[in-house]
């Protein structure tokens, strides 16, 4: 029987067997980002040998620790930026790839995302943004929606979030992207891109989470995240005949650069 | 040649071969001199880090991918690495860091001499483990404790501190490179646990098909986070710390100067300031009394064994340390008798203020 490339079958063997099941809440986007991760990977046919899986603390850092059948190495929170960028450079044949939540990538680890970016390290960067600390309890983070409520913010969150694709365009980085986890055709072909991406590239993917963010936040079940996803983003290409007032409370998505 | 200079000599010859920093007074130059010198030599990178515990992370990273890594830093920079510093510690990754003391606590004074880090270096990080701290007092041992440390990290797998102060960081004196007799390398094997089943695992690097499975959470013997398992806890822990125990006789290193005999005082001292107590005990010897000095070129694991036994043949023992007593403490410990000459204004402490001090015993 031929296994299609990309297919369920086809990534099983990337995962170690004796992972699972996966630790993720029911209705968590990260299993859909997880798996938009391997099936970019399969249809490239890269060599899972040759590749090094970077990640943090949080739900984020659990998607390739102890998943992927690789090399993954599981940090101290908020520094997988760092790390990788030791890994890269003692070694520039191992393809990097960094892969964490808002909470880790943006907030305690964001003076290395900024760094790594306008070194344009060869490193592929995935922020799987669910704009909550999922697993300490659903506290508010740098990408939390004004307004939005959360553990710590009881009337609502009173500070803007980041926008954080564009903070690391303006960062330096060569490659930047974003999508959520009902994108997922795009989602594929954006971390395609940025895996065989020579420099520093970008991929923040727009992720569900029912049980800390969606239950708070009126977006109760997992569907009801997912079509607000589909609902709230507008494709950069299309948001440019857009007025300001039709893009409020929309999320830009596409490539930021490319 | 400077003592930070001979540092990163004693690096380079060790086969340092990733270096990552973040500037700090008065340990640049130790990075300034590396950073001149992989310039113009093969496969040696090195990288000014955006902060110190990015300085910690990346030469972490740089281990697990094969490195022989290092950082250097002061007080200040040793608190922001020491949570990166646990992480080498349960993830049994060799890497070197150097600590050039200034005289604290925070930023304090930025050059001058202090060796108040001596608990930071032992303690800092939580949890419970072992680790290995060197005191070089010369620019000569600051040359061969950097490779020793080296030696001693990828031996154990474990995180080496070199513990040094400004003043012997800054220290200039001439000395004879000696001749290399041995740089040892970390054992790797592709297919066996890396993380258990012999006292020191290998330690196969990322790349070489091993998909190696590393974390720091409490993990099994092929790296499977086991956060709930007592077993599993109580095991590695017991092993990170018994690893270094079992050995202590390839990690600890004293010297003894004029012990001989019957000892009215018996100084206790490492780094700079052990310099200044062989010049007093060599004035008291001058002057009839019987002083000797213990030299503590190993602080962690505690030389205990050795203090114990050179100190039950002394009347007297005075330990002298640029802190509150922080040796003094250990040394207590097996030697109840032992009080301290401490001095924390950022000066040196000299000869003739241990002098002084040995007169005021008894």
């Amino acid at each position: 029987m031929v296994v299609p490339l990309g297919s369920t079958a086809s990534i099983l063997k990337y995962i170690r067997p004796k992972s699972f099941p996966t630790p993720f809440c029911p209705g968590c986007g990260h299993g859909i980002l997880m798996g938009a991760i391997l099936r970019a990977i399969d249809e490239l046919g890269l060599d899972m040998d040759s590749m090094l899986f970077v990640s943090g603390i949080g739900c984020g850092g659990w998607i390739p620790s102890p998943h992927f059948n690789a090399d993954t190495l599981h940090v101290t929170h908020g520094r997988p930026v760092a790390f990788a960028t030791g890994a890269v450079l003692f070694n520039p044949k191992l393809n990097v790839v960094v892969i964490g939540g808002d909470g880790d990538i943006a907030s305690i680890g964001g003076n290395h995302l900024i760094h790594a970016a306008r070194r344009n390290l060869d490193m592929t960067v995935i922020c799987a943004n669910n704009s909550i600390y999922g697993m300490t309890g659903g506290q508010v983070t740098p990408t939390t929606p004004l307004g939005a409520m959360t553990a710590t913010t009881p009337k609502g969150n009173p500070e803007p979030p980041f926008d954080l694709s564009r903070l690391v365009a303006a960062a330096g980085a060569s490659y930047v992207a974003r999508y959520s986890v009902w994108h997922i055709r795009p989602l594929i072909k954006a971390l395609q891109k940025a895996l065989l991406h020579k420099g520093f590239a970008f991929v923040e993917v727009l992720s569900s989470c029912p049980t800390q963010f969606g239950r708070r936040n009126d977006l109760p079940t997992p569907a009801r995240m997912l079509r607000h996803f589909k609902e709230t983003c507008v494709p950069i290409s299309r948001a440019k005949d857009m007025s300001p007032e039709e893009l409020a409370g929309k999320t830009l998505i596409g490539e930021f650069v490319g | 040649m400077q003592g930070d200079e001979a540092c990163a000599e004693g690096a380079i010859a060790a086969g340092c071969n990733y270096y990552a920093g973040y500037p700090i007074t008065p340990a640049s130059e130790i990075m300034e001199h590396i950073c001149r010198r992989f310039a113009d030599l093969e496969g040696r990178v090195f990288i000014q880090m955006e902060d110190e515990i990015g300085s910690m992370a990346s030469v972490i990273g740089a281990a697990w991918a094969g490195a022989k890594a290092m950082t250097a830093t002061s007080g200040p920079g040793l608190s922001l690495m020491l949570e990166n510093i646990g992480y080498a510690l349960i993830t049994e990754t060799p890497c070197v860091v150097v600590d050039v003391q200034r005289a604290g606590p925070s930023t304090g004074q930025a050059t001058r001499p202090a060796q108040g880090d001596v608990m930071q270096a032992r303690w800092g990080a939580h949890g419970d483990y072992e680790i290995i701290v060197l005191a070089p007092w010369s620019v000569s041992e600051m040359y061969t404790e950097t490779i020793r440390a080296f030696n001693l990290a990828e031996r154990f797998r474990v995180p080496v501190i070199l513990l040094s102060d400004e003043a012997v960081g800054h220290l200039r004196e001439n000395f004879a490179v000696p001749p290399l007799t041995r740089v040892y390398h970390r054992e790797k094997e592709v297919g066996s646990p890396p993380f258990g089943s012999s006292e020191v695992p290998p330690m196969p690097a990322f790349g070489e098909g091993a998909r190696l499975l590393v974390t720091g959470s409490t993990h099994d013997e092929w790296g499977y986070r086991r956060t709930s398992d007592a077993h599993a806890q109580a095991s590695l822990v017991e092993r990170l710390v018994s690893k270094v125990r079992n050995h202590l006789d390839e990690v600890t290193a004293v010297e003894r100067y004029l012990c001989n005999g019957e000892l009215d005082v018996l100084l206790v001292s490492f780094g700079f300031t052990a310099r200044s107590a062989l010049g007093a005990a060599r004035e008291a010897r001058e002057a009839g009394r019987r002083v000797g000095l213990l030299r503590l070129r190993t602080l962690w694991p505690f030389p205990e064994d050795e203090v114990r036994q050179t100190a039950a043949g002394a009347r007297y023992v005075l330990v002298a340390e640029m802190n509150r007593g922080q040796v003094l403490r250990e040394v207590q410990r097996v030697a109840p008798n032992a009080v301290g000459y401490h001095k924390t204004d950022g000066e040196v402490i000299t000869s003739d203020e241990i002098l002084v001090a040995m007169g005021n015993l008894g």
